[in-house]
């Protein structure tokens, strides 16, 4: 017999039912935790109001009203049980090449009015201090690094539109920085930002806590819909799109923008099948499969 | 039909019951943040529960009305003034076009709303009228109201109900400077030490002028974690977490100093290891506390919350009756 493995359930208040599939990250309970949301959401139960799938986790809103807390808790531990019972994990998704202006002036402007008090290294810049504590030469290995492999949209959310980005390598070879001592009131939108082990990029200006190393150059979020990628909804990405970061230069970033302003811009993009178990095998080689999606596109 | 924005106020935005079914993107439920008292001024005026009003913060707008308009001033205590005479609130009121409305000094909490019969007609994006600044959707133009905006409001409605002229006293909310907030335990509440627990149980908590839609931040004596590994990719802090979803109404405490309660415009997840959650029928009175309200945390069970969640459906269901 082996040990049964179940994920931890908890009330957020009379609404909300969280499930915990584990404390730490990983990419298996990643997919746990989004597997379990598409198959509650094609259940159409009536009182379910919302389904928010999160890194290692799943947060759930329910109208108390209409549905049963403990039916609800029953049938979301049936589907964990179906979801871990599966023989295999694959993802039909997409990855997307999202073109960065690493360095820029933007968030260095911004990095350097948030030094004292906010920040741990009160010299050079955030990737100066990624680069350190991650025990690369410089900023240039840490940027390489970065773009070198692709990324997992793990979770949306924060605010509207903002993906958490998870790296697709082994745990011991992902970049870790830890965030700010003190959240800055301020971050340029779209920044490329990094906290712990996750990437993210800021949809829109505002407060964070990550550190910055870059601009994207074409927008995530456009709620007035006018990008052609945007047609149907205001937010572009979904938990499990694959991300590939490019880094550009500023020629490369001021082109795009002018795409954006044109309305012409549209993201360079493909469809894949994304395979946990091939991934965790064969990181590397997985990786490359993948990015080769995008030849031709 | 409508009025004009001679002077915004703080911060007043359009609001209704908010915009549900999209925090899975980040996008918050938004909402005027007490409901109870917004709902009050959509029934003295005629409306239905789902027509947006105006909340106000701390200092209202000044507005001229543009044609003949029915109006009701709830939530927060404060002076109501038309063409300068002082006006009751919890009373529906007739103005004419030309007539002027504006606040004199709020006396209690710090939201109060302006109910208008037809509702404050801004389009709907996704589903709601709710201004959600950060994400500039809802509301004028996707922020608050701004001096020289000329706000419409929508047709004649009939919602099948007799005319209420006036809230009974009982049925006015209360805003009080010492508050029982009702909370159910839970999500990382095993994270705390046994002391940390008694302590944000049994201790007085006061609300610091750091609140707002997105959240409430409140000073204490702090709390305490217990010593553990922290798990991959949570962070050093023992208050970090993996980043997850945040319930609304969820209670964190960064560093284990000062608790924060999410409220309607919360960020939709994050890093911070939330220990409670404030039961859905203590919301609105969350949203009447002004800064320096002492407040303590009450344990309830789910059932205790689910009963106090059906006495507020009972007196909402005979208040629009």
């Amino acid at each position: 017999m082996t040990k049964t493995v179940e994920a931890r359930y908890t009330w957020g208040g009379d609404e909300f039912l969280f499930v915990e599939i584990t404390e730490g990250m990983s990419l298996e309970s990643n997919f746990i935790s989004n597997s379990i949301a598409n198959a509650l959401e094609s259940k159409n139960l009536s009182g379910l109001v919302d389904i928010c799938p999160a890194n290692a986790s799943l947060l759930i809103r329910f109208n108390p009203d209409v549905m049963n807390y403990q039916e609800l808790e029953k049938t979301v531990r049936a589907l964990e049980q179906d979801v871990r019972a599966s023989a295999r994990q694959v993802l039909n998704t997409r990855i997307i090449e999202i073109p960065v202006w690493y360095n820029d002036p933007y968030t260095n402007e911004t990095g350097s009015r948030f030094r004292e008090g906010y920040h741990q290294r009160p010299d050079g810049n955030d990737l100066d201090y990624a680069a350190e504590v991650n025990g690369l030469a410089d900023a240039a290995e840490f940027i390489k690094r970065h773009h070198e492999s692709p990324w997992l949209v793990s979770m949306v959310g924060f605010v509207a539109g903002l993906p958490f980005l998870y790296q697709l390598v082994d745990q011991k070879h992902q970049l870790q920085v830890p965030k700010y001592l003190s959240p800055r009131t301020d971050t340029p939108a779209l920044t490329i930002g990094h906290g712990g082990c996750f990437s993210c990029i800021y949809s829109v200006r505002g407060a964070g806590g990550y550190q910055m190393f870059g601009v994207a150059a074409a927008p995530i979020y456009d709620p007035t819909q006018k990008l052609k990628d945007f047609k149907d909804f205001m937010v572009f990405f979904n938990p499990g799109d694959i991300v590939k970061f490019t880094p550009v230069d500023e020629p490369e970033y001021r082109r795009i923008q002018k795409e954006v302003d044109a309305g012409t811009f549209v993201y360079r993009q493909a469809p894949i099948q994304f395979d946990v178990g091939a991934a965790l095998a064969d990181p590397e080689g997985y990786n490359k499969t993948m990015m080769e999606a995008l030849n031709g596109i | 039909m409508g009025f004009d924005i001679i002077e915004p106020g703080l911060s007043t935005t359009v609001q209704d019951q908010g915009r549900i079914g999209y925090y899975r993107y980040g996008i918050p439920q938004g909402g005027s943040m007490d409901q109870y008292s917004a709902s009050l001024g959509n029934r003295l005026v005629g409306n239905t529960h789902k027509e947006a009003v105006l909340e106000c913060t701390y200092i209202g707008p000044r507005i001229k009305m543009t044609s003949d308009v029915i109006i009701a001033v709830t939530g927060a205590p404060v002076d109501v003034f038309v063409n300068g005479d002082s006006v009751p609130q919890y009373e529906r009121l007739s103005l004419k076009s030309g007539d002027e409305l504006k606040f004199g000094v709020i006396k209690g909490g710090t939201k109060y709303f302006i109910a208008v019969h037809g509702g404050i007609d801004v389009p709907e994006v996704l589903g709601s009228r709710s201004t959600y600044p950060i994400g500039s959707i809802g509301g004028v133009n996707g922020r608050a109201i701004a001096a020289g905006d000329s706000i419409s409001i929508g047709k004649k409605i009939d919602n099948g109900l007799s005319v209420l002229q006036s809230i009974p006293e009982a049925d006015r909310p209360v805003f009080s400077p010492t508050v029982n907030v009702r909370v159910m335990l839970g999500l990382y509440n095993h994270n705390l030490s046994d002391k940390g627990l008694k302590k944000f149980l049994d201790e007085e908590w006061t609300l610091t002028p750091i609140a707002d839609r997105m959240g409430l931040r409140y000073s204490g004596p702090g709390v305490e974690w217990k010593k553990r590994e922290q798990p991959f990719g949570a962070g050093q802090d023992p208050s970090n977490i993996v980043d997850a979803g945040y319930a609304v109404g969820s209670i964190q405490i960064p560093g284990g100093t000062q608790p924060i309660i999410l409220h309607r415009d919360a960020v939709s997840g994050g890093g911070y290891a939330m220990v409670a959650t404030v039961i859905s029928a203590d919301m609105d009175l969350v949203a009447r506390s002004a800064p320096g309200t002492k407040t303590r945390f009450v344990s309830v069970t789910m059932d205790e919350a689910l009963a106090a969640r059906r006495e507020m459906t009972a007196r909402d269901a005979r208040i629009w009756s």
